[in-house]
């Protein structure tokens, strides 16, 4: 038991590897573990890219659908409600020009949609989670000038029709526009980028 | 701070933490000081894999909750979904799967390793019956987790189990259907089973493992040889013959544990249906309480004292067999308890006991074996009688240990360990 | 050391005792999980043939799509039928469970897991040895499965089989070996009498590949145990050698 004859720098070097090893082996063993935490298979299929048949909509007229559990909007806006969306006056807007990243990279410009005649929107508000009411019309709002939008009751936020946040309310960012493309005229499917078509 | 009586380290943060929480003494008596006797061998590696294979399940066991459904609707599709959809999920169900069987398979030879020397002898018999203790829970461990896939052996072997209990005279009827809380095996009988299995089993099975370390470490290590090895001491008072705990065996166990993952692995990896042992082929199709399998087994590590249940066909003093029979294979394990009190032997180790022990012991050790065959196989007349023979010299070895073990002649023991 | 080998062998004598008989039925096959042409085209015969009234309750299109190299356009516009079936869906059918037990006495089973249930050898022999049995009501019957409810929808592919009088290689019960020519006189035979699009090899190859599948189906996992499993055996290994080596190093201590 004595100390004579120990190759300590040997001892040391076994020590280390050995050590190391280990611990390399006890991340590998996390692996598994912290993995199983992904979305599995069922929750992927459940996320996946969701189709909307528009054919239906009556212009003026918005449908929901569910993508990712969260409701997403389809709303078919007539001429009038594009002009008034497009001549709205910037400065009542918090983010006017889409500034913050709650929209694909195609997303531009005052009316934030792939084609002028709809809007793809999450109907969650970006204050705290509650779903705004849909105010389409100018008289729907007691404000003057409502270019027509949509109201969270919550805490009293106000979007216009392409979910451009107001001013100097509670909600921070615009509405949020999920990746979405057209498949014919007819057909949108949420979830799935233009590019990838 | 603190009691004053405790080592502690000299300063820094260690120092700190011993004024509030006796660590470095911990580290010492468990550890670094624990002197254990330098000749263990291969049977001693056993102890600490069964420690791992305990984390094992507790960890798998954990994740496979998170995605497993306790319902006799979305059980067996949720196994599937943690089997195919969940990442990684086939792997942490499989080490789960074979981490039961190998946790039986370290049991048993942890626990031959005690009737080998005599670790059960005074002054360790609370070790022993805390170790049986866990034994036992682990079997209703087992068993009770087995019923969790839902599958048709899961549901049959549970129906047939449980059943048992209606063999008891006058109450057992009704006890067997308060334990299913339903009149054939149902989801209710399946949530308190999961209940079970999940919280309350495991809670009790790791508080005992806590007072089975405690005693041994109370009273010392046993060693191949059966000798104290405390009564031989340096100048010092550190056993002659024992060596620090840690480093020499943690080192020497931590090259145990990777020759046993590697055999572990390859289970897991290439061969997790056990052959149909670890995983039943029946327990392949959903439960369905209208169709039997053709031939239902207990898993492998049941099935010596399936073996002993079945070999009773016969009533005796006015008890019926299927009675008898619940009585022996209870008895079988009621045995193992009282053990420490039948070995009469002025020796431990098996090395210096007298030729009539290594006859029982190598008796009783293939009996077990061939029960264990025979349990897993369906029965026939010659099978029975084999199972007949088999139980006879499975309660021999124990209920004729007090007359042996005084009789035989025993060797000298030597005064030191031996290599 | 010998005496230890010598216990832990004594330790696995009760599985070697114990491995499972292999089953009983007349044809065996070894499926080839690598071989992704012959899953391809066992999950076409299937998607074909079988899905018709049977499931694959646990088995995605798009699980099975990745694991045969299978791109999602092929598979949606060749393999998946239904309109209400997605790429990420279940191999389900329309079928209704309760109306298949009306219409045909009890439901075709779900086979995500016959590969494990009645093992691959027993689905190769079932889909090889139908034959025509005019004293059954659908006119069918087995030799693995006697008395089977299912008809034998490969027919067109395989040709009428029959039990006929012939010379056979294989051992049958009943029947001397003719010591002559090496063959058993028997009449239970099962012959093709009235061919069907396929040569008799092609469909032992296409039945081959129908297995192979219900056999990956049963278990996909395997796959990436066959490629994890190398890689941990290794590692490990490697830190055991390092382990003994510091084991034996302490070890110089004690004498």
């Amino acid at each position: 038991m004595a100390d004579n004859g120990v190759n300590k720098g040997r001892r040391r070097l076994l020590l280390g590897a050995t050590t190391v090893v280990g611990a390399v082996g006890a991340v590998g063993v996390a692996v598994p573990f912290v993995a199983s935490w992904q979305p599995s298979a069922r929750a992927r299929a459940a996320g996946a890219p969701v189709s909307a048949d528009v054919s239906k909509l009556e212009p003026g007229q918005r449908m929901t659908v569910e993508w990712r559990g969260r409701p997403v909007w389809v709303v078919r806006r007539t001429p009038d409600m594009i002009e008034r969306t497009e001549n709205f006056d910037p400065a009542r807007l918090a983010d006017p020009d889409s500034q913050e990243p709650q929209q694909p990279a195609y997303i531009t410009g005052p009316l934030r949609s792939v084609r002028p005649e709809y809007s793809v929107l999450i109907g969650i508000c970006t204050h705290l989670g509650c779903s705004p009411l849909f105010r389409p019309e100018p008289d729907d709002v007691d404000m003057t000038a409502w270019p027509g939008g949509y109201f969270c009751p919550c805490h009293g936020s106000y979007f216009d029709l392409s979910g451009r946040v107001f001013r100097n309310v509670p909600a921070p960012l615009n509405l949020e526009v999920p990746p979405y493309r057209f498949d014919g005229d007819a057909v949108i499917v949420v979830g799935e980028d233009e590019e990838a078509a | 701070m603190g009691n004053p009586n405790r080592v502690k380290a000299e300063s820094g943060i260690m120092r700190w933490v011993d004024d509030r929480f006796p660590a470095t003494q911990m580290w010492q008596d468990h550890l670094s000081k624990y002197y254990a006797p330098k000749n263990f061998n291969f049977w001693y590696f056993f102890g600490s894999l069964a420690l791992l294979v305990l984390v094992n399940q507790i960890l798998t066991g954990v994740w496979l909750t998170m995605s497993y459904n306790p319902s006799a609707e979305g059980a067996f599709a949720s196994v599937e979904y943690i089997m195919r959809d969940v990442e990684y999920g086939w792997l942490i169900r499989y080490l789960h799967s074979t981490g039961a069987s190998a946790f039986f398979v370290v049991v048993y030879l942890h626990m031959f390793r005690a009737l080998l020397y005599g670790s059960y002898k005074a002054p360790r018999e609370l070790v022993w019956i805390f170790g049986m203790a866990i034994y036992l829970l682990l079997m209703a461990e087992a068993f009770m987790g087995y019923l969790l896939p839902w599958g048709q052996m899961s549901y049959w072997g549970a129906q047939v189990i449980i059943s048992l209990f209606s063999a008891i005279p006058f109450v057992g009827p009704d006890l067997a259907q308060w334990v299913r809380g339903d009149y054939l095996i149902s989801g209710i009988t399946l949530n308190r089973f999961f209940a079970l299995h999940v919280v309350a089993l495991p809670i009790v099975i790791l508080a005992l493992v806590v007072l089975h370390l405690i005693a041994l470490h109370e009273v010392g290590s046993n060693n191949p040889d059966g000798i104290d090895i405390k009564s031989k001491k340096d100048e010092t008072g550190k056993p002659l013959d024992g060596i620090p705990f840690h480093p020499y065996y943690t080192v020497k166990d931590v090259f145990g544990v990777a020759v046993f993952l590697f055999v572990f692995a390859a289970v897991v990896f290439y061969f997790p249906e056990g052959g149909g042992y670890f995983l039943e082929r029946p327990n392949f199709e959903p439960a369905n309480p209208m169709v039997t399998p053709d031939h239902i087994a207990p898993v492998w590590y049941f099935t010596p004292f399936y073996a002993i249940l079945r070999a009773i066909t016969f009533d005796l003093f006015g008890l019926d067999a299927k009675f008898l029979g619940v009585v022996f294979m209870g008895g079988a394990i009621a045995v193992l308890f009282v053990l420490p009190w039948l070995d009469r032997s002025p020796v431990n180790s098996i090395r210096y006991k007298g030729w009539m022990s290594k006859v029982m012991l190598i008796l009783f050790a293939i009996s077990f074996i061939i029960l264990g065959v025979l349990g897993a196989l369906p029965a026939t007349p010659m099978r029975t009688a084999v199972a007949q023979l088999c139980t006879v010299l499975y309660f021999a070895f124990f209920l004729l240990m007090p007359f042996y073990t005084r009789m035989e002649k025993t060797k000298p023991v030597p005064e030191r360990v031996t290599g | 050391m010998k005496k230890q080998l010598f216990a832990l062998l004594f330790a696995l004598v009760p599985f070697m005792a114990m491995a499972a008989p292999a089953p009983d039925v007349p044809y065996s096959m070894t499926p080839d999980l690598r071989d992704q042409e012959s899953l391809q085209r066992g999950m076409q015969l299937y998607v074909n043939y079988c899905m018709g009234c049977h499931t694959l309750e646990h088995q995605r299109f798009a699980r099975a799509a990745e694991d045969f190299g299978m791109p999602q356009d092929l598979v949606e516009e060749n393999l998946i039928f239904s309109s209400s079936l997605a790429f990420n869906d279940q191999m389900r059918i329309a079928m209704d469970h309760d109306d298949a037990a009306n219409w045909f006495g009890s439901a075709a089973p779900d086979l995500t897991l016959h590969g494990r249930l009645r093992g691959p050898d027993w689905i190769y022999s079932y889909l090889l040895t139908f034959y025509r049995d005019p004293s059954r009501p659908n006119g069918v019957n087995n030799e693995v499965f006697p008395m089977v409810a299912m008809p034998n929808v490969l027919e067109p592919l395989q040709g009428v089989q029959e039990k006929v009088c012939a010379e056979t290689d294989r051992p049958v019960e009943g029947a001397e070996l003719d010591p002559l020519t090496g063959k058993y006189q028997s009449c239970e035979v099962l012959q093709v009498t009235q061919p069907g699009s396929m040569e008799a090899e092609e469909f032992q190859e296409a039945v081959y590949d129908l297995t192979n599948f219900l056999a990956y189906v049963g278990e996909p996992s395997k796959l990436q145990a066959q490629v994890l499993g190398p890689k941990v055996l290794i590692f490990i290994f490697i830190f055991g050698v390092l382990a003994y080596l510091l084991k034996r190093e302490y070890w110089r201590d004690i004498h």
